[in-house]
């Protein structure tokens, strides 16, 4: 049995609903039988100085990638993981994490390459739960494991590689790095040295949609007319056209993703997480620098 | 890897060796939970301090040589960021106490000789050597003053 919804209005007006649960919510449900917390962090000590009381851990760096290939874990690494933490078929996943859930949504979609259902995001994510004055532990939840099954990892849906990317030049392609990214003028994000590429730019016809523009000041998704003015209005994505999402590899476009996808409603999108890691150092991909998005 | 460390960072060196995966994550918890407050003197001094641009984190270093020609090194990061913290801790704890040409002569494949790339992106374990060099740079401008 699915945790009951969090009938919150400001979530009403999102395409899927279903997908975000506020803090009070949280807070009130934190022993809500069938209901999991999971952490997904960017500092993987966060979790260990305090954590929302019953939250496992998920480490993105050792828990979701596979250990030799630029690749994720398999349905076993994902059997293993789950029933480790007591996550069944039917459970509820509540993810949430540091930086206005930006690894908490890469968890989430990679949870999602599995197909389990019901994964849903603390809007505004450890921060605001932290702000708010909730309660925080460190006690670590000793739960039975469970059996969770083998699942098919699925990459066809919501996973795009390269050459989906090459063919898909001339659609929609949002780019959610910083616009010094975006144009080109430096080949990594500040502060982020080892994740660097070869080449500067981006992708041909990829508008430039910063990720962190889709949040508030206190790390929530704006509200469905805030996303619609950002994506729509400044992007100009057309409601139900195909599109590709990307930034350095992977993880802030799963925090666009996630908005796309469940908040607008896109039906098809997908998340590049190549991204400028690959296609800027791949030999003769087509590029655009400077700031008009371009094309092929 | 033998890299003829001091022997404070010797120790710290030896004490990740002799752990694994996630114990090596609690002794940097430990470490970010020892990271001293800033002594009275540099409290209100932020313009002292350099930001460390390797770190995503907000972390500033600021490095004192003193007469006797030994380093302190003083370092603040929020609570909110503890991998950034537990790195500052463990260079301000291993480097406070040499002198400054002992500082210089740490080898630069510290951060990663800690093994903690396997559990922690080494993107982050830039951050470290990013803190290393900006603290050797120091050294090298305060030894000559």
């Amino acid at each position: 049995m699915p945790v009951a919804l969090d009938n919150n209005e400001k979530f009403d007006d999102y395409a899927h609903p279903e997908v975000l649960v506020s803090t009070a919510w949280l807070e009130a449900n934190l022993t809500t039988e069938g209901l999991v917390i999971l952490e997904s962090d960017e500092d993987v000590l966060l979790y260990e100085i305090g954590h929302i009381p019953g939250a496992h851990k998920i480490d993105w760096h050792t828990d979701l990638n596979d250990p030799v290939i630029r690749d994720y874990i398999d349905g076993e690494g994902l059997s293993r993981l789950f029933s480790e933490r007591g996550i069944t078929p039917d459970s509820t996943i509540v993810l949430y994490g540091d930086k206005s859930n930006w690894w908490a949504t890469y968890a989430l979609w990679v949870i999602k390459l599995f197909g389990h259902a019901d994964v849903r995001i603390l809007d505004g994510g450890r921060d605001k739960w932290i702000a708010e004055g909730r309660a925080l532990t460190t006690e670590k939840p000793v739960v039975a494991h469970s059996t969770y099954p083998v699942l098919t990892r699925n990459d066809e849906g919501i996973r795009a590689f390269k050459d989906d990317v090459l063919a898909h030049l001339g659609k929609a392609l949002i780019d959610v790095r910083s616009p010094e990214e975006y144009s080109g003028e430096r080949t990594h994000m500040p502060a982020y040295p080892e994740e660097g590429a070869l080449r500067g730019g981006h992708i041909p016809g990829a508008a430039s949609v910063p990720w962190a523009r889709a949040v508030n000041e206190d790390g929530t998704y704006k509200s469905r007319t805030g996303l619609e003015e950002l994506y729509l209005d400044g992007a100009g994505l057309v409601p139900g056209e195909d599109v590709i999402a990307y930034c350095r590899i992977g993880e802030r476009s799963s925090h666009s993703w996630f908005a796309l996808k469940y908040l607008l409603g896109f039906e098809s999108v997908r998340n590049y997480d190549g991204s400028w890691t690959e296609w800027g150092s791949a030999v003769r991909v087509p590029i655009v620098t400077g700031q008009a998005p371009g094309s092929i | 890897m033998s890299l003829n460390l001091p022997p404070k960072l010797a120790e710290i060196r030896e004490d990740f060796d002799a752990l694994s995966g996630n114990d090596r994550i609690q002794l940097l918890l430990e470490f970010a939970l020892e990271l001293p407050d800033l002594p009275e003197r540099y409290r209100d001094h932020p313009e002292l301090f350099e930001r460390v641009e390797e770190c995503q984190s907000p972390v500033y270093i600021f490095v004192e040589v003193g007469a006797d020609a030994k380093v302190h090194v003083f370092a603040t990061a929020p609570e909110q960021a503890p991998t950034t913290r537990g790195f500052a801790s463990i260079l301000a704890q291993g480097l406070t106490g040499l002198t400054a040409a002992e500082v210089l002569e740490v080898s630069d494949d510290f951060p990663g000789s800690l093994g903690l790339s396997a559990i922690i992106s080494p993107l982050r374990l830039r951050g470290m050597s990013g803190m290393l060099r900006r603290i050797k740079r120091q050294v090298i401008e305060k030894s000559d003053q």
